[in-house]
């Protein structure tokens, strides 16, 4: 890809978040979108492209009366709308398309018309996982945590302040979930889930969705908003088990998103202002800031824990509070590109002052894939 | 002990002497003849190097215990907290197991602890291969 050749022009989250019980999942599909066009000034008839995850992305665009020319229905867990924002930008460079919506939706409270009970369904998690009594993200995603914390000197304190610094840049954010501060005891005397897992360190079950419109460039100047450019891109893919995850420390699709992302935008780590790692447990911020490059290998739990990335530190990150504070509706990483794209829009109620490049990570399944982001609003 | 609430696999073509060697009390890997590794899950090929040129054979069921959780969620047919782990074979793979004939703590679940095969019955067909603490070892 060529660096900022293609804009994100509109960008919006569902009218509410939280518990929503007047709309099933596409009707969260929808009211994202509708939002998203609006905030670009744009109706259906201007979309041509359509993109969306854990849903029939023909059912989206036919829903939302949209007949496109080109159609992403990449699902691969939470990171998909990342992988989107890199499939729109090939799209858009090699002309398939000019205007893509890129939705999401998902009732995962309110449980309203959702689909089957897994996104992503796997033979080998049928055969050789679920016998074993694992049921959902709580006591699966957490299963390579212990290994990482013998071999790497992560400690249950250092994970309790991943939750402790987000409550922290929730309290900024109207909108999210739950504001008030916590501490590190709060943490780890809250509910036991997955041991070492409390429930202060696993995400929140909300309703919600949120929606992008992309679109080239050279149009993007003729929109209300003000543009923000996609500077680099990355996705990567490991294994749809987590129990066959090579290294149980890092995260193979993790590094290979990272490195492309990084590598398309030409940026360097010290280039970053604002970071939005994809937290649906408090260990991803740290295998990212770690598989990103921000840290070393088994530095992560420290670099958060001694306060470098809460409001004030050198490298703010989930800035939203996350979801582990913010929303989670189970494919969370439409959030974290919202918020990425108010920071460099510089109208996010945390805003990062004079932040010019946010990276965005997401993570998809259980390890299972990624999709990296940068995001910038220097053209 | 066939319980009716249990997740029980259906074998598929290609992992059908998998659950039959279980079902015989025998835990089975696949080596490949050109690479020479090991590997799990079962399929028709080595995912080290693509060879078609592999072998079933019988793994000593010697392990160890790689990384688990403690769940304490309730799950159908599991009574809560229960571990679920990560167990690396001595032939070096790993799979999930849960941890039997043991208390379900992290004093008693330590890491790197030996481990040992065993299988529980769950139908007539599925009989899942389990680890418990490896007998006359130091745990
Ligand atoms: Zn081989």
């Amino acid at each position: 890809m060529t660096p900022n050749s293609v804009a994100i022009v509109g960008a919006a989250e569902t009218t509410e978040l939280g518990r929503i019980p007047t709309l099933s999942q596409i009707g969260l599909h929808a009211d994202a979108a509708l939002n998203a066009l609006a905030d670009a000034g744009l109706t259906i008839q201007d979309v041509d492209g359509v993109a969306t995850a854990g849903h029939n992305a023909v059912e989206v665009a036919h829903y939302l009366g949209i007949a496109p020319s080109w159609v992403d229905g990449t699902s691969v867990g939470g990171c998909s709308f990342m992988v989107h924002v890199r499939h729109a930008v090939a799209a858009l460079e090699a002309g398939l398309c000019r205007t893509v919506l890129i939705t999401h939706g998902e009732s995962g409270r309110s449980k309203l018309g959702r689909y089957g009970p897994s996104i992503a369904p796997a033979l080998f998690d049928q055969q050789f996982e679920q016998p074993y009594g694992v049921t959902a993200p709580p006591n699966r995603f957490t299963l390579p945590v212990l290994r990482k914390m013998k071999d790497d000197g992560l400690t249950e304190e250092q994970l309790a302040m991943v939750a402790v610094v987000q409550r922290e840049w929730a309290a900024f954010h109207p909108r999210a979930s739950f504001r008030d501060p916590i501490t590190v005891e709060d943490v780890l005397n809250s509910r036991m889930i997955a041991w070492p897992f409390r429930l202060l360190m696993c995400c929140l079950v909300t309703d919600g969705g949120g929606a992008l419109v992309l679109t080239t460039a050279d149009r993007a100047k003729d929109f209300p908003t003000r543009p923000v450019y996609v500077r680099g891109v990355g996705e990567g893919a490991e294994t749809p088990v987590v129990s066959q995850m090579k290294d149980f420390g890092s995260s193979a699709a993790f590094r290979t998103s990272g490195r492309l992302a990084f590598e398309s935008a030409g940026i360097a780590h010290s280039d970053v202002d604002h970071l939005m790692i994809y937290d649906a447990f408090a260990h991803l911020p740290v295998y990212g800031l770690e598989d990103l490059g921000f840290v070393g290998r088994g530095e992560g739990g420290a670099f958060i824990a001694e306060g470098h990335t809460r409001p004030g530190g050198r490298l703010p990150l989930n800035t939203n509070g996350g979801g582990l504070s913010y929303m989670h509706s189970g494919m969370y990483g439409m959030y974290a590109l919202q918020e990425g794209v108010r920071q460099m829009r510089g109208v996010s109620p945390a805003q990062v002052e004079g932040a010019k490049i946010s990276l965005v990570h997401g993570v998809g399944g259980m390890f299972a894939a990624s999709g990296t982001v940068v995001l910038s609003n220097e053209a | 002990m066939s319980d009716p609430t249990r997740f029980i696999p259906v074998p598929t073509p290609e992992t059908a002497h998998f659950w039959e060697g279980a079902r015989a009390g025998e835990l089975r890997l696949q080596r490949c003849a050109d690479c020479r590794k090991a590997y799990f899950p079962p399929r028709a090929f080595c995912p080290e190097c693509g060879s078609r040129e592999v072998r079933v054979e019988r793994a000593s069921g010697r392990a160890r215990l790689y990384s688990y959780v403690i769940n304490h969620l309730p799950a159908p047919g599991f009574t809560a907290p229960y571990a679920i782990a990560v167990v690396e074979l001595e032939e070096g793979p790993r799979m999930m197991s849960n941890i039997l004939d043991c208390p379900q703590t992290p004093e008693a679940l330590v890491l790197d602890m030996p481990l040992e095969v065993t299988f529980e019955r769950l139908s007539d067909e599925i009989s899942l291969p389990q680890f418990r603490p490896a007998k006359g070892r130091a745990a």
